[in-house]
C-alpha cells in the first residue's frame, strides 16, 4: 500500500487492532447466553470493521481534518440565496441546555410546556413575519418546506374535486423547485424571465390555465431583484384557481419591510439555517417551515402544536371583572381530518427551532428589519464598488438595477478577453482567503456568479473583496494561466471530478470487501 | 477531440447527433459540438438491445460531471448493438465522438427518414 | 445596528454616496407602495443576551427531559450517552459553520469526513454504498420508496404493520402524490406476514428491529421481494446492527434508518439524521450527497462530491430527490461515535443492551398480569401487555420518578394496554428493578381500583 501524505489518512487507515476509545459500562444483570437470546441465524457473521482508535487519536484526526476546511466564522462567505450570515454563538449554549436538548420527542405534553411553548411561539413569529396566519414547523429543510407546499396544493385542489396537472417555476428557479414538483406528482411547466429579469407576465397568462395547480416563486428572485409585477402575478395565478407558492430563500431582503402574505401568497416556507442563523454545518441540518393562508390550513401536517385556553377550573373564561389570567396549555394536535399526513417522524428538528427563536427574540421587530435593510445595503454597495473600471468591463451585472440582497454578475466577457472562466476566478479567490460566489447559477446568466453579502459583513471585508476581485483581473490580463490553474494555497489543488464521477469510490476498501 | 470536425460522409440532425447509414442499419452517435458542450463524458446509460427507438425523441442519457444531456434518435428503429465498452471508459465520446465512441446500432424502420436529415455543411452552417 | 450588524452612521453615509442614493428606503424602490408593511413586525423589541438566556432556561425548565426522570421512552429515538469528545469536535467553527461543499478544494475536512461516515455506514448495514445522510428514520423510507417508484415503475408498496408508524404515515404521504397504493402487511405474534407479492408491487418495507422491538426474518423478506421483482427496504435501528445479520447478508437491496441513537442528543426529536445505504445496482438511483475520492492535479489524494447528476441542483425535475440541505453536522457526530466505540466497542455496548433487556424482560413479566406481547428475540427493545389501565399506570409511576415507556394503544389499538419499553446503557440494572418495582405497585394499585369499582 502506498503510504498517503498524514495529513489525508482516513480514520479506518488510523486504526490498529485493540486500540479503543470507549469502554463499557460493567455488565450488572446476569449473563445469558448469546444463542439464547439471539440466535445464530439472526446473526451477523463478523463484527462491522470500524476504526480502532483511542480518544487521542480521534480529536487529533477530526482536528487536524477541521484545518482542512474554510468555514463562515474564519471568512467571507458570498454564496447567492445561501445567506451566510454570522451564526450567533449563544445559540449553542442555549441549545445545550439539558431541559431543550435531552427531551424525548414522546414525552407527555404535560411534561414538554416549555418545549411546545417554545414551538407554538415561533410559528406565531414566523406567521407574522410571512403575513399568514397558520404554520407548521415540521418539514426539515426548504425542499421539505416546498414538497409540504406541492402537497397542501394538492391536497386544497382534491378536496375541490379537482384534478391539476402542472405547476409553473420561473427559468430562475433554484434546483430544488423543479425536483419537488416531480416529487409532488406534478409536471414542470417553465415561465421565462423578461429583459429587466422579472417573470415574463405574457408569458405566465399564456402559460396559466385550470390545468395548473401552482406557481411557485421566490421574491426576492434568484437574480436578486424584486418582482415589480407581483400583483398582477398574484391575479393572474389565483384567477385560474390555482395556489401561489413562496420560496423563503431571499427572505432575508424583506423582513419587517414587505411581507408575502401580503403579496397574495398562499404559502411560504422559511429556510431557518438560512434568515434565522442556524449554522449550516457543512450541508446542515436545517429546517424548513411552511406558513400558509386560511384555506390552506385544513391540510397541514399532522401533529400541529396548538395553544388551548383553559381556566383555573377548567370552565369557560366568564365576564366578571375580577378573573384569573388565562392558562395556556400548548399541545400536540393529531386530530386534523384533513391533513397531507406526515413528512418525517416526530415533531421537526427541534434544536434548530431553539437557535432560530433565539435569534428572532434577540433582534426583534426593529432587528430583524435593519438585517434586511443592512442586507440589501451591503448587496448595493458591492455592487457599486464593482462597477468600477477594471472590474465592470469584465464582470458587468447581469442587470442594470439597483438589486435587493443579492446580485448576479456574468463572466461572459471576461471569457472572451481575459480568457478566464467564471470557474477559473472563482478557484484564484480561493487563493484569497475567501469563499467564491454561487457559480453557474441562476441558469440564464451565462458565466453567471451570484453573489450574497449578508448584513453581518463590516463595509471594509466588502471593499476587500471589490479589491481582490480587481486583483485577479488585473493578473488575468497579464497572464491568464494563473487563474487557469488555480488554485495553488489551498489544501489541495483542482481536484479530478470526472474520474470520481467515472469510477466512483466512495468508501474505503477493505480486504474482502 | 482537439478540433472541430464534421465528417462528409455522416448525416447529422440538428440536436447534435449523427447517423452513419449502410443500408437498412446505421450507427449513432453524438457531434464534436455536443461532446464539447458536455465536457469530460463520465457515464453513458445505455439503453437495451432490442428497444424501440422513434426518430426525434430521446432515447439515452450522457452525462458530464455538471450536466445531463438527453440524446435525440437522429431516425426510427430497433437497437441491435450497444457499444459495451463505454462502461469502462466513457471519455471515448469525447476522444473519437464518430469513431470508437458511437453509441448504438439500428436497424432502421424506415429509412427514408435519412432525407430529412442534413449534411455536413448543413449542420455546422446551424452552428454559427 | 445591532450586535450582529456593523454598519455605523458613518458607514452608511459612505456606502450610500457610492451607490448614489441617499437613503436605505430607495434601496426599497421596487417594492409597491401598497406592499410596504407600514407598521414594525408585532414582534417586540429585541433583547439583550442575558435576557435571552434566561428566558431560554426558563422555557427549558418547563420540560421534563431525561435529567429529571428514569425514563424507558424509545420508539424510535434513545436516551443514550454522548460522549464529550464529540461536543468538542462538533462545536469546531470549521465543521459547525460552512455551507455543502460546493468548492472541495477548501472543503476537505467536509468530504473526508463523510466519505469517512459513509463507510461506517456500509460496514453498519454490510451494504457497498451509503450517500452522506438523509434527514431522519421516517423520510429515508419515504426516499427509498421514491428509489423503488423509478426503478420498476410499479404502483403499490407492502410495507409491515411492524414499521414505526410516522415511517407509514410518512410514506402514506408521499406515495399519495406519486398515485401509488400502500397496503399493510400484519404482525403475528411480533412478526411480518407478508402477502401475496404477486402483480404490481413496487417495494417490500419491513423495520429492523420492528416498532414492537422483535428481530424480524429479513432474508425471507428479501427472497420474497426479488422472487417477485420488487425492491426490498428494510429500516433499521444502528446500534443492533453490530450483532444482527445484516441487510447485506441478508440479500436486502437499501437499508435505511435513524441516525439518532448513534452520536445524537434527543432534541425533542430532531435534528438527528438518516443513513441510507444500498446494493451497487442502485448507486445512481441515490438520493443525497455522496463523497467520493479522487486525485488533485499533482497526484494528492482528495475527496469531492460526485456523482452529482444524480441531484437536483444539475437534474432539477428529473432529480433523485429534491434534497439539498441535509444533516451533515449530525452525521459527522454519527461517524465520530461510531470510531469512538469501534469494532470492539460497537459490539459491546450492544450486548450489554441485549442482556439488560433480557433482563428487564424477564422482570416485568414476573409482575402479576404483565405479559409480553410477543416471544421473538428482541435487542434493545420489548412490548408488554399490562393488564390494567395504562394510562393510569403510567402516571403512577411517574409518580415514583420513573417513564416506564411508550403507550401502544393510539397506533396499536389491538394492544389497548401494550406498553414500549426501551434499553439504553444509561439505564443500569437498579434503575430497571425500580422500573420493575414502580410497575408492579402502580399495577396492583390500579387493578384493585378497578375491582372497587372506582
Amino acid at each position: 500500500m502506498i503510504r498517503e501524505a498524514d495529513d489525508t489518512l482516513t480514520i479506518f487507515e488510523r486504526s490498529k487492532a485493540g486500540r479503543r476509545a470507549f469502554v463499557a459500562p460493567a455488565l450488572d444483570v446476569p449473563a445469558r447466553s448469546l444463542d439464547e437470546l439471539l440466535p445464530g441465524e439472526l446473526r451477523r457473521s463478523e463484527p462491522p470493521r470500524l476504526p480502532e482508535v483511542s480518544e487521542p487519536e480521534i480529536v487529533r484526526h477530526y482536528n487536524r481534518l477541521s484545518k482542512r476546511n474554510f468555514d463562515l466564522d474564519t471568512g467571507f462567505y458570498p454564496l447567492g440565496s445561501c445567506t451566510m450570515k454570522h451564526n450567533p454563538k449563544l445559540h449553542e449554549r442555549i441549545a445545550g441546555l439539558p431541559g431543550h436538548a435531552r427531551m424525548h420527542p414522546l414525552q407527555d405534553p404535560t411534561r414538554a410546556q416549555g418545549a411546545l411553548e417554545l414551538m407554538w411561539r415561533l410559528q406565531e413569529a414566523l406567521g407574522e413575519i410571512a403575513g399568514l396566519p397558520h404554520v407548521s414547523l415540521q418539514p426539515s429543510a426548504g425542499s421539505q418546506g416546498e414538497l409540504a407546499g406541492v402537497l397542501l396544493t394538492r391536497a386544497y385542489h382534491e378536496d375541490r374535486g379537482e384534478r391539476r396537472s402542472k405547476v409553473l417555476t420561473p427559468d430562475t428557479a433554484h434546483g430544488t423547485n423543479p425536483a419537488t414538483v416531480t416529487m409532488g406528482g406534478y409536471e414542470v411547466v417553465k415561465v421565462r424571465s423578461d429583459a429587466s429579469g422579472n417573470v415574463d407576465l405574457d408569458d405566465l397568462r399564456a402559460k396559466a390555465d385550470e390545468d395548473v395547480a401552482c406557481l411557485m416563486l421566490t421574491n426576492p428572485s434568484t437574480l436578486g431583484l424584486f418582482e415589480t409585477g407581483i400583483e398582477e402575478i398574484e391575479r393572474i395565478v389565483h384567477g385560474v384557481g390555482a395556489t401561489l407558492y413562496y420560496d423563503g430563500a431571499n427572505l432575508n431582503a424583506i423582513m419587517g419591510i414587505s411581507r408575502p402574505g401580503d403579496m397574495g401568497f398562499d404559502i411560504v416556507h422559511f429556510n431557518l439555517h438560512k434568515s434565522f442563523t442556524q449554522p449550516h454545518g457543512g450541508g446542515g441540518p436545517g429546517a424548513g417551515p411552511v406558513a400558509v393562508a386560511e384555506r390552506i390550513e385544513p391540510y397541514l401536517p399532522r401533529p400541529q402544536v396548538v395553544r388551548r385556553q383553559v381556566t383555573g377550573d377548567g370552565s369557560e373564561p366568564s365576564e366578571a371583572p375580577a378573573q384569573p389570567p388565562p392558562i395556556f396549555f400548548y399541545d400536540l394536535d393529531y386530530d386534523r381530518p384533513k391533513s397531507i399526513g406526515r413528512l418525517r417522524g416526530f415533531q421537526g428538528n427541534y434544536g434548530v427551532f431553539v437557535r432560530s427563536y433565539a435569534y428572532i427574540r434577540s433582534l426583534g421587530a426593529p432587528g430583524l428589519r435593519d438585517a434586511s435593510e443592512t442586507a440589501v445595503l451591503n448587496a448595493n454597495y458591492l455592487l457599486a464598488r464593482l462597477r468600477q473600471h477594471g472590474v465592470a468591463e469584465y464582470l458587468p451585472a447581469a442587470y442594470d438595477r439597483l438589486c435587493m440582497h443579492e446580485f448576479v454578475l456574468s463572466g461572459e466577457p471576461m471569457r472572451h478577453q481575459l480568457h478566464i472562466k467564471t470557474l477559473d476566478l472563482a478557484k484564484r479567490l480561493l487563493d484569497h482567503g475567501v469563499h467564491p460566489p454561487t457559480v453557474y447559477f441562476p441558469l440564464i446568466v451565462e458565466e453567471a456568479l451570484m453573489v450574497e453579502p449578508t448584513e453581518t459583513e463590516t463595509k471594509e471585508t466588502l471593499d476587500r473583496f471589490a479589491d481582490i476581485l480587481a486583483h485577479i483581473l488585473r493578473e488575468a490580463r497579464e497572464d491568464p494561466s494563473v487563474a487557469q490553474n488555480a488554485p495553488y494555497t489551498t489544501p489541495v489543488r483542482r481536484l479530478d471530478e470526472a474520474g470520481a464521477a467515472r469510477r466512483p469510490v466512495v468508501r474505503q476498501a477493505m480486504n474482502g470487501s | 477531440m482537439a478540433d472541430p470536425s464534421y465528417p462528409d460522409d455522416l448525416r447529422y440532425h440538428p440536436e447534435h447527433d449523427w447517423a452513419r447509414i449502410e443500408g437498412d442499419t446505421a450507427t449513432f452517435g453524438i457531434t464534436w459540438y455536443a461532446q464539447d458542450a458536455l465536457g469530460e463524458v463520465v457515464f453513458f446509460d445505455a439503453p437495451q438491445v432490442g428497444a424501440t427507438i422513434s426518430k426525434d425523441q430521446a432515447y439515452t442519457e450522457v452525462e458530464s460531471v455538471k450536466a445531463v444531456s438527453d440524446v435525440i434518435a437522429p431516425l426510427s428503429g430497433e437497437v441491435t448493438a450497444v457499444n459495451d465498452a463505454l462502461a469502462d471508459s466513457p471519455e471515448t465520446i469525447n476522444d473519437d465522438p464518430y469513431g470508437d465512441g458511437w453509441l448504438v446500432r439500428v436497424r432502421l424502420s424506415d429509412p427514408s427518414e435519412a432525407d430529412l436529415l442534413m449534411d455536413s455543411t448543413e449542420y455546422q452552417a446551424t452552428l454559427e | 445596528m445591532t450586535r450582529y450588524t456593523s454598519a455605523t452612521d458613518a458607514d452608511r453615509e459612505e456606502m450610500l454616496a457610492a451607490i448614489g442614493v441617499s437613503s436605505v428606503e430607495e434601496l426599497f424602490g421596487d417594492v409597491p407602495e401598497s406592499l410596504r408593511l407600514k407598521r414594525e413586525l408585532a414582534l417586540g423589541d429585541g433583547l439583550s443576551e442575558v435576557e435571552v438566556f434566561e428566558e431560554f432556561r426558563a422555557l427549558a425548565a418547563r420540560n421534563t427531559s431525561a435529567e429529571d426522570e428514569i425514563g424507558f421512552l424509545g420508539a424510535g429515538m434513545y436516551d443514550h450517552y454522548v460522549p464529550a469528545l464529540i461536543d468538542s469536535i462538533m462545536s469546531r467553527s470549521e465543521f459547525l459553520t460552512p455551507y455543502t461543499p460546493y468548492q472541495p478544494e477548501i472543503s476537505q475536512g467536509g468530504l473526508q469526513a463523510m466519505f469517512e461516515y459513509q463507510t461506517a455506514i456500509s460496514e453498519l448495514t454490510g451494504l457497498p454504498v451509503s450517500n452522506a445522510s438523509v434527514y431522519e428514520g421516517p423520510s429515508a423510507v419515504a426516499a427509498a420508496g421514491y428509489v423503488a417508484k423509478h426503478a420498476n415503475n410499479r404502483q403499490r408498496f407492502v410495507v409491515s404493520r411492524g414499521v414505526h408508524p410516522h415511517s407509514r404515515e410518512t410514506l402514506r404521504t408521499h406515495a399519495h402524490a406519486w398515485g401509488m397504493e400502500v397496503v399493510e402487511a400484519p404482525l403475528d405474534h411480533g412478526a411480518t406476514v407478508l402477502p401475496d407479492l404477486s402483480g404490481d408491487v413496487s417495494a417490500v418495507i419491513v423495520q429492523q428491529p420492528n416498532f414492537l422491538g422483535a428481530v424480524e426474518d429479513l432474508t425471507t423478506v428479501a427472497t420474497a421481494a426479488r422472487a417477485a421483482g420488487a425492491v426490498s427496504i428494510a429500516a433499521c435501528d444502528p446500534l443492533p446492527l453490530a450483532l444482527l445479520r445484516t441487510p447485506g447478508e441478508c440479500g436486502v437491496d437499501i437499508a435505511v434508518g435513524e441516525g439518532q441513537s448513534l452520536g445524537n442528543r434527543l432534541d425533542f426529536g430532531g435534528p438527528s439524521f438518516g443513513f441510507f445505504a444500498a446494493t451497487e445496482a442502485l448507486m445512481r438511483r441515490m438520493p443525497g450527497r455522496i463523497a467520493g475520492e479522487t486525485r488533485d492535479v499533482d497526484g494528492k489524494r482528495g475527496f469531492v462530491l460526485t456523482l452529482q447528476t444524480r441531484e437536483q441542483h444539475i437534474r432539477r425535475e428529473k432529480a433523485t430527490s429534491n434534497i439539498c440541505t441535509a444533516q451533515a453536522l449530525n452525521a459527522l457526530a454519527g461517524a465520530i461515535y461510531l470510531s469512538w466505540l469501534g469494532r470492539d466497542g460497537i459490539v459491546e455496548l450492544a450486548e450489554l443492551m441485549l442482556q439488560r433487556t433480557a433482563y428487564a424482560r424477564e422482570r416485568l413479566t414476573r409482575v402479576a398480569g404483565v405479559t409480553s406481547l410477543h416471544e421473538r428475540p428482541v435487542v434493545r427493545e420489548f412490548a408488554v401487555e399490562i393488564g390494567a389501565p395504562i394510562g393510569a399506570v403510567i402516571a403512577r409511576c411517574r409518580e415514583q420518578g420513573v417513564n416506564p415507556g411508550y403507550p401502544l394503544a393510539r397506533e396499536y389499538p389491538e394492544h389497548p394496554d401494550g406498553l414500549l419499553v426501551a434499553i439504553t446503557e444509561r439505564r443500569s440494572r437498579a434503575d430497571i428493578d425500580r422500573l420493575a418495582d414502580a410497575l408492579a405497585a402502580a399495577v396492583v394499585a390500579e387493578r384493585e381500583a378497578v375491582g372497587a369499582g372506582t
